[in-house]
């Protein structure tokens, strides 16, 4: 028999003060870093809401851009541009990205292809945004010898897509498969099923996630950079092109004028505070459970 | 054990009577459908439809009966849903076949050597990668060595040790600052961060660090390191929140496995935790990089857009990204564009297999759950 | 009106498990069977056959000829076309949430496509009283989402919501194994109620409650049916020793 193990020796004690040591060590270390991390970008943010606070007046949001060494003028026609563009993406993204979902969760359980599609839209999530840019650049922008609105809407719809199917997929995925069962057993026809019940029940996620997809792409400037290009006055037209937020800043953040770098953070705010109200809405979605009282 | 009333079969067919088939084509026909007439079962069931049986069926049915099975609707509906999946090959592909279209002449031109030539002279028409990649390499790299450390803090934090009232509004904070737009870092970079590089971290380094040779020529505060150090807050959160949700995915057993063991918390998490989900972590890891890689307006704005390929991390250089974004618009010759055009078909062809490699490595540990990358 | 159902030569299969071998069997109009036996026996995938539901899980199959009056299911009809006359009530109450009582009643109908206002007031009444849950919610009918009744009157209004449809048969999967037992009563009452009108067949897990709802009483035994007869029967004197042995209590 071993000799009962002595839990009072001194190598057992310096043992115990060392592994202790380590632990408390390499805790200290996560709190540090998460210090590290939280406290610069909450430097950030709060930079940015300032800067920007001051910089937000009511010209900001009706004047289009003053002439250079001229003060005042707002970012309207780019904001606007920004809508026009992001409608166009919308109308185009968010349809074909929420119909993949629905093969994705409805009709591709347990199959190879859906396999392949789920892991092709994770890998597409991935890709950098200024090769959409450029992808659109050379199917649209090269055969219609012009920049265009229409250029941006189709590279930012491309990115929302795949955001947006897995977001369905995983929305749906959270629908109780016995209320599927309820509707089929009913005799209503699949498509029905899926349409009133599945997408239905699940609308909440579903339109959160959009929302979430909407703001990403809001905040892109790589893709528009040689599609709507951007200029400085008021457009509408879907084939010329078209100024819009985050493109604007760009230029305004690297030109020498002070009035135009008042304006870049102008712009910068009312993106973040675009993209804060979604994130907010997301989770406030995803902490509550989209599913409440469903069984 | 009795039932209290029990009408057998045979008693009942006493009382069956004959009946008309119904009158509508309905594939089902009440070949058996009989008035039952028991005494003891006196409800409003029956009193509720007394002429169900006689009379021809209720409206419901009628309309059940001939209303479209919605068979061609389901087949209609399923194809699409299916040929919307299909359309995300279809947009890789697309990508993939309109650069390798669009950078035809530049491919044709130079070959593989593309990527392993320093020229960049758009006057001339002479075009080579290597100051790109170089550039894109050395800045993700030094973003990751700065990011990855930090990140597995903070998710260690925010999965083992982090009081459950803080980790919401932190994981919150950190998701919230995923989402904020390349190009308002960018903004504050420039404004924020190209200062403080010039004026105080600069100088810092250079008398502590200056031994290296890392910190030689002059430092104007944009260049390699400014950029690494925006790469490396923009993919934080990135590589944090996976790495996260990834422990989150080690089940509970396995931590008390260890922890009954008589293990301190940090032997758990190292044992328990980070063993269990180190593929899953490198895979997050890998996908910061892939970021990395592909970020460009917030590196276009403070990387100094220079092709050079110098030592010191002040210089001012350029990425497969940042070249892209800073000369398309001025690219007047189609050599020029064309050779832009190939990097960017690059830059896709790295991405896609950075991308498939991590994201294999983060569905090995959490089963193709969807880890979420805003 | 219940039309009877015939059931020959039946199999079903999930993935590679013989799940039904060889069932047959002649469900009698207008009245309700029951289907006893112990978990896993397959008396759960035969209700899910006589309405093809069974086939809904992918990897599901089933052969064999069940005949619903004089149509073959399997070969006459599309599976919506059976289940549009055919009631089902699942184990958990399973209301759709995001409708009101109302609109879970009416379900079965606005889903394909019924819009007669009138008509479908008047259903879910009657559908309701049927369901003997008029009376509790008949102010709240169209305030009140159907997830927030308790679990007994959730399950009655999904027996409602199978009514509502007039289905000639009425397929009840353990229906009261989820609920209370002042619930179960509710809903046993309510079988022995609608099975004059409906052609019942339900599957439970409890011999008492088939002894006093079931005209009927067919025993499964791991995917076999052993033995069908008179409930009366089944429950004095089975023929068959393995009957007597699970009634008896001495397995399952």
């Amino acid at each position: 028999m071993r000799p009962p193990t002595n839990y009072k020796s001194r190598s057992m004690r310096l043992n115990s003060a060392w592994r202790y040591g380590i632990n408390h060590l390499v805790t200290g270390l996560a709190i540090l870093s998460t210090a590290l991390v939280i406290v610069p970008l909450v430097a950030i943010l709060v930079y940015l809401i300032y800067k920007g606070a001051s910089s937000l007046n009511l010209d900001f949001f009706t004047h289009i851009p003053a002439p250079v060494g001229e003060t005042g003028g707002g970012m309207a026609n780019a904001m606007l541009g920004s809508g026009i563009v992001l409608v166009l993406a919308s109308s185009m993204g968010i349809p074909v990205g929420i119909a993949a979902g629905v093969y994705l969760a409805e009709y591709g359980q347990g199959k190879l292809l859906a396999m392949a599609v789920r892991f092709t839209a994770d890998v597409l999530n991935g890709i950098p945004s200024i090769v959409m840019g450029i992808a659109a650049y050379s199917l649209i922008v090269m055969r219609q010898m012009h920049f265009s609105a229409f250029a941006g809407g189709v590279a930012l719809a491309i990115m929302m897509v795949p955001t947006i199917t897995r977001t369905t997929e995983e929305m749906l995925m959270t629908v109780p498969h016995s209320i599927r069962e309820a509707a089929l057993g009913l005799g209503v026809p699949k498509w029905r099923t899926v349409l009133s019940v599945s997408l239905r029940t699940a609308s909440p996620g579903i339109i959160t996630g959009c929302m979430l997809a909407f703001a990403r792409v809001a905040g892109e400037t790589a893709p528009l950079l040689f599609t709507a290009f951007g200029n400085q006055f008021w457009s509408f037209k879907l084939n010329e092109p078209i100024a819009a937020l985050p493109l604007q800043i760009y230029v305004y953040a690297i030109s020498p004028y002070d009035e135009w770098h008042r304006l870049a953070w102008g712009g910068a705010l009312v993106l973040i505070l675009m993209i804060m109200v979604s994130v907010t809405l997301v989770r406030i979605y995803a902490g509550r459970g989209v599913l409440k009282g469903a069984s | 054990m009795t039932s209290f009333f029990i009408v057998t079969p045979s008693s009942m067919s006493l009382e069956r009577e004959p009946e008309p088939s119904s009158p509508l084509t309905a594939p089902l026909t009440q070949t058996e459908a009989t008035p039952l007439h028991a005494p003891a079962i006196v409800n409003f069931v029956a009193s509720a439809e007394p002429a169900a049986a006689e009379g021809p069926p209720s409206p419901i049915r009628q309309y059940l009966n001939t209303c479209s099975n919605g068979g061609l609707a389901d087949k209609t509906f399923a194809a699409v849903m299916l040929v919307c999946a299909l359309s995300i090959f279809a947009i890789v592909l697309f990508i993939l076949s309109i650069l390798i279209a669009r950078s035809r002449l530049s491919l044709s031109q130079f070959g593989f050597g593309f990527f392993t030539r320093s020229a960049w002279d758009p006057v001339s028409g002479d075009f080579g990668a290597l100051p790109f990649i170089f550039g894109t390499l050395a800045t993700s790299l030094l973003a990751l060595a700065m990011a990855v450390p930090l990140a597995l803090g903070v998710a260690i934090f925010l999965s083992e040790l982090c009081p459950a009232r803080l980790r919401a509004p932190i994981s919150f904070l950190t998701e919230l600052l995923a989402a904020i737009p390349s190009v308002v870092y960018g903004l504050w970079a420039v404004f924020v961060l190209v200062p403080i590089m010039r004026d105080q971290l600069g100088p810092l380094l250079v008398t502590y660090l200056g031994w290296t040779g890392l910190f030689g020529g002059y430092n104007f505060g944009v260049g390699l390191l400014t950029a690494s150090i925006i790469l490396a807050i923009m993919i934080l959160p990135i590589i944090s929140s996976i790495t996260r949700d990834i422990m989150q995915a080690i089940p509970v057993s396995q931590r008390e496995a260890v922890l009954a063991l008589g293990a301190t918390r940090w032997e758990m998490i190292r044992t328990g935790v980070l063993r269990n989900a180190r593929i899953g972590i490198v895979g997050a890891v890998i996908l910061g990089l892939g970021r990395a890689l592909g970020e460009t307006m917030a590196v276009t704005m403070v990387i100094g857009n220079h092709p050079d390929i110098s030592k010191s991390l002040f210089s001012p250089a350029n990425t497969l990204a940042s070249v892209i974004a800073g000369e398309f618009s001025e690219a007047t010759s189609s050599m020029y564009l064309s050779a832009l055009i190939e990097i960017g078909l690059a830059l896709f062809l790295v991405t896609i297999v950075v991308n498939a490699i991590a994201r294999a490595l983060v569905w090995a540990v959490t089963r193709g759950a969807p880890a979420r990358v805003h | 009106m219940g039309v009877g159902i015939n059931v020959e030569h039946l199999n079903a299969w999930y993935g590679t498990t013989h799940t039904l071998q060889d069932i047959n069997l002649n469900i009698p109009a207008n009245h309700a069977t029951a289907l006893i036996g112990p978990s896993g026996c397959g008396k759960s995938t035969f209700v899910r056959c006589l309405n093809r539901m069974h086939e809904t899980n992918p990897i599901a199959r089933a052969t064999g000829v069940v005949k619903m009056g004089e149509v073959d299911i399997y070969k006459d009809a599309s599976p919506v076309d059976i289940r549009r006359r055919v009631g089902m009530v699942f184990q958990r109450p399973n209301p759709f949430p995001t409708m009101s009582i109302y609109d879970n009643v009416a379900s079965g109908l606005k889903l394909n496509g019924f819009r007669n206002k009138a008509i479908l007031d008047e259903t879910v009444e009657r559908s309701l009283k049927a369901a003997a849950l008029w009376e509790e919610v008949k102010d709240d009918l169209k305030k009140k989402s159907g997830a927030s009744l308790s679990g007994g009157q959730q399950q009655r209004m999904c027996i409602a919501r199978a009514l509502a449809v007039d289905p000639e048969v009425l397929l009840m999967d353990e229906p009261a194994s989820a609920l209370d037992p002042v619930s179960t009563s509710k809903i046993e009452d309510l079988i022995f109620q609608l099975k004059s009108q409906y052609t019942i067949v339900i599957v439970t897990h409890n011999m008492q409650q088939a002894a006093r709802v079931a005209e009927n009483t067919g025993f499964f035994l791991n995917g076999k049916m052993v033995e069908f007869n008179s409930t009366d029967k089944i429950f004095t004197t089975p023929s068959d020793k393995r009957t007597e042995d699970y009634i008896t209590g001495r397995f399952g």
